[in-house]
């Protein structure tokens, strides 16, 4: 297949491209949630974004929180951005960090006022940015503007089978057209650590990537009070045939084809080495990982499934994928991609590959993904550890 | 005919069922990815599609090989046409 050398997208200021033009009201902690989604209901087409956090968090966890908030903030999918926190200073903290985008940004700090006024005073500045986000045209912009983010769920052995190679064929055919990619998920390379090591691009690469995963190992020795048997693998991997984390980790490390990763990310950072695959310090809670790719600034992903993982993240759409033919039969519409036809052998892993690609650009050209359709928004901040 | 079991590696020790399920004593045919041969396999147990087949008979202590690399070992004896999975493999990790 011809891979196309374009899709349509909105140019940001910075020179970035998103696969889409939310306006979005960022509660800077979980007190102001209620003041953020009272502005996103008065305010048609912005979209809220709660979570549980941003209070009394200190040190690398509050560095953590920052970034994800500010990554969030300026991923191009995001047109525009209104921050509300209960202080000044932590709220300023993050619109001067978007700010730095040059998109629209105004922050609103809801102490002295209340959220009645803050709602109000928020209101009319997200009516002005929705309104002038709605103007925004999609223009042409090269492949090599999108960052595609990559996580698996609900893995089950068809995943390892068919669904992680047709992603690992995807990365092998669009690198070369010099898109950013990124895979994490540390604990489920657990068993296959040593090899993933040898896939770093320089020593360097492959020596963070072992440091990072040790740092993870000794932290769930730490803390494991049983052997994880049944946290990973899950009762839904184990369902779908996954035995150990060793087999899931095998299968899980698919995703990233022949591709070298040429840097090691902490969470939520933005990659800064220019084009081709990263690899994210991440949890592989679903929700959370997807949350700090699209907060280091990859604006589409790639989520294949076994059983059938549902989630979906407020600003960057999330394509599933499945190879598994009583997940499709069961659930299809949580499915943009089927490749089911690996396994009766009647489409191979190339024609599988070009499937993906194809639905890919149609999202990434404005089609909405089924997460969308179906309103999944799972914005989960990562906690490194408790707060102050 | 149709492929009823996919092995990742010419070493693996396990293949995966990718029917609906296979019965007792079928003859299955298994499809070995790295170099797209063709081996067959009778069943011993009813297998679900995901779960994974003994390719050979596996002692205790063995390691299981798929994808060609170790992802356990083998806690209980098991038959070359036996079902694999967490009642007789365990992790080596943790």
């Amino acid at each position: 297949m011809e891979i196309p050398k374009s899709f349509l997208g909105y140019k940001r200021e910075n020179g970035r491209a998103g696969t889409r033009n939310h306006v979005i009201i960022l509660p800077v902690d979980d007190i102001s949630n209620a003041c953020a989604e009272a502005v996103a209901n008065n305010i048609k087409g912005t979209i809220a974004l709660p979570h549980s956090y941003g209070r009394l968090q200190f040190g690398a966890d509050l560095e953590l929180h920052f970034r994800t908030m500010i990554g969030t903030g300026c991923n191009p999918n995001v047109a525009a951005v209104i921050v509300i926190g209960i202080e000044p200073k932590w709220t300023k903290k993050i619109v001067d960090g978007i700010a730095k985008t040059g998109k629209p940004v105004e922050g609103f700090h809801i102490e002295r006022t209340g959220d009645i006024g803050t709602t109000m005073k928020a209101s009319k500045k997200a009516q002005e940015f929705v309104m002038w986000a709605s103007e925004k045209q999609r223009e042409e912009c090269p492949l090599s503007d999108l960052w595609i983010s990559v996580k698996c769920g609900e893995s089950d052995t068809t995943s390892g089978l068919a669904a992680n190679p047709t992603v690992g064929n995807l990365m092998d055919k669009l690198e070369p057209m010099g898109v950013h990619l990124c895979f994490g998920e540390t604990s489920e390379l657990t068993g296959a650590e040593k090899v993933c090591a040898t896939r770093g691009a320089t020593k360097e690469a492959s020596d963070k990537f072992m440091n990072t995963w040790n740092n993870y190992n000794d932290f769930i020795l730490k803390e494991a009070t049983d052997d994880l048997s049944e946290s990973q693998p899950t009762a839904g991997n184990i369902a779908g045939g996954l035995t150990t984390i060793e087999e899931k980790a095998f299968g899980n490390f698919q995703k990233i084809g022949n591709c070298k990763f040429i840097d090691v990310l902490e969470p939520a950072e933005e990659p800064t080495k220019g084009k081709g695959l990263y690899f994210m310090d991440t949890s592989s809670a679903a929700a959370e990982c997807v949350t700090l790719q699209a907060a280091a600034g990859f604006n589409i992903h790639l989520f294949p499934t076994g059983q059938g993982n549902i989630v979906g993240n407020p600003i960057e759409p999330v394509v599933k994928l499945t190879a598994n033919p009583l997940t499709v039969k069961g659930m299809g519409e949580h499915i943009d991609c089927d490749v089911s036809k690996i396994l009766s052998r009647e489409m191979n892993l190339s024609e599988a590959g070009d499937e993906l690609i194809k639905t890919t650009l149609r999202v990434a050209n404005g089609r909405l993904t089924c997460a969308e359709a179906l309103g999944h928004k799972e914005f989960v901040m990562t906690k490194l550890y408790r707060s102050a | 005919m149709t492929t009823d079991i996919i092995i990742h590696d010419k070493k693996d020790n396990v293949g995966v069922v990718v029917i609906e399920k296979i019965i007792p004593n079928q003859d299955c045919s298994c499809w070995i990815m790295e170099d797209d041969s063709t081996v067959n396999i009778q069943s011993l147990d009813e297998i679900p599609l995901g779960h994974k087949i003994a390719m050979t008979d596996l002692n205790e202590g063995d390691t299981v090989l798929k994808y060609g690399h170790d992802i356990g070992k083998v806690v209980k004896l098991t038959k070359k046409g036996e079902h694999v999975h967490v009642h007789n493999v365990k992790t080596k990790k943790w």
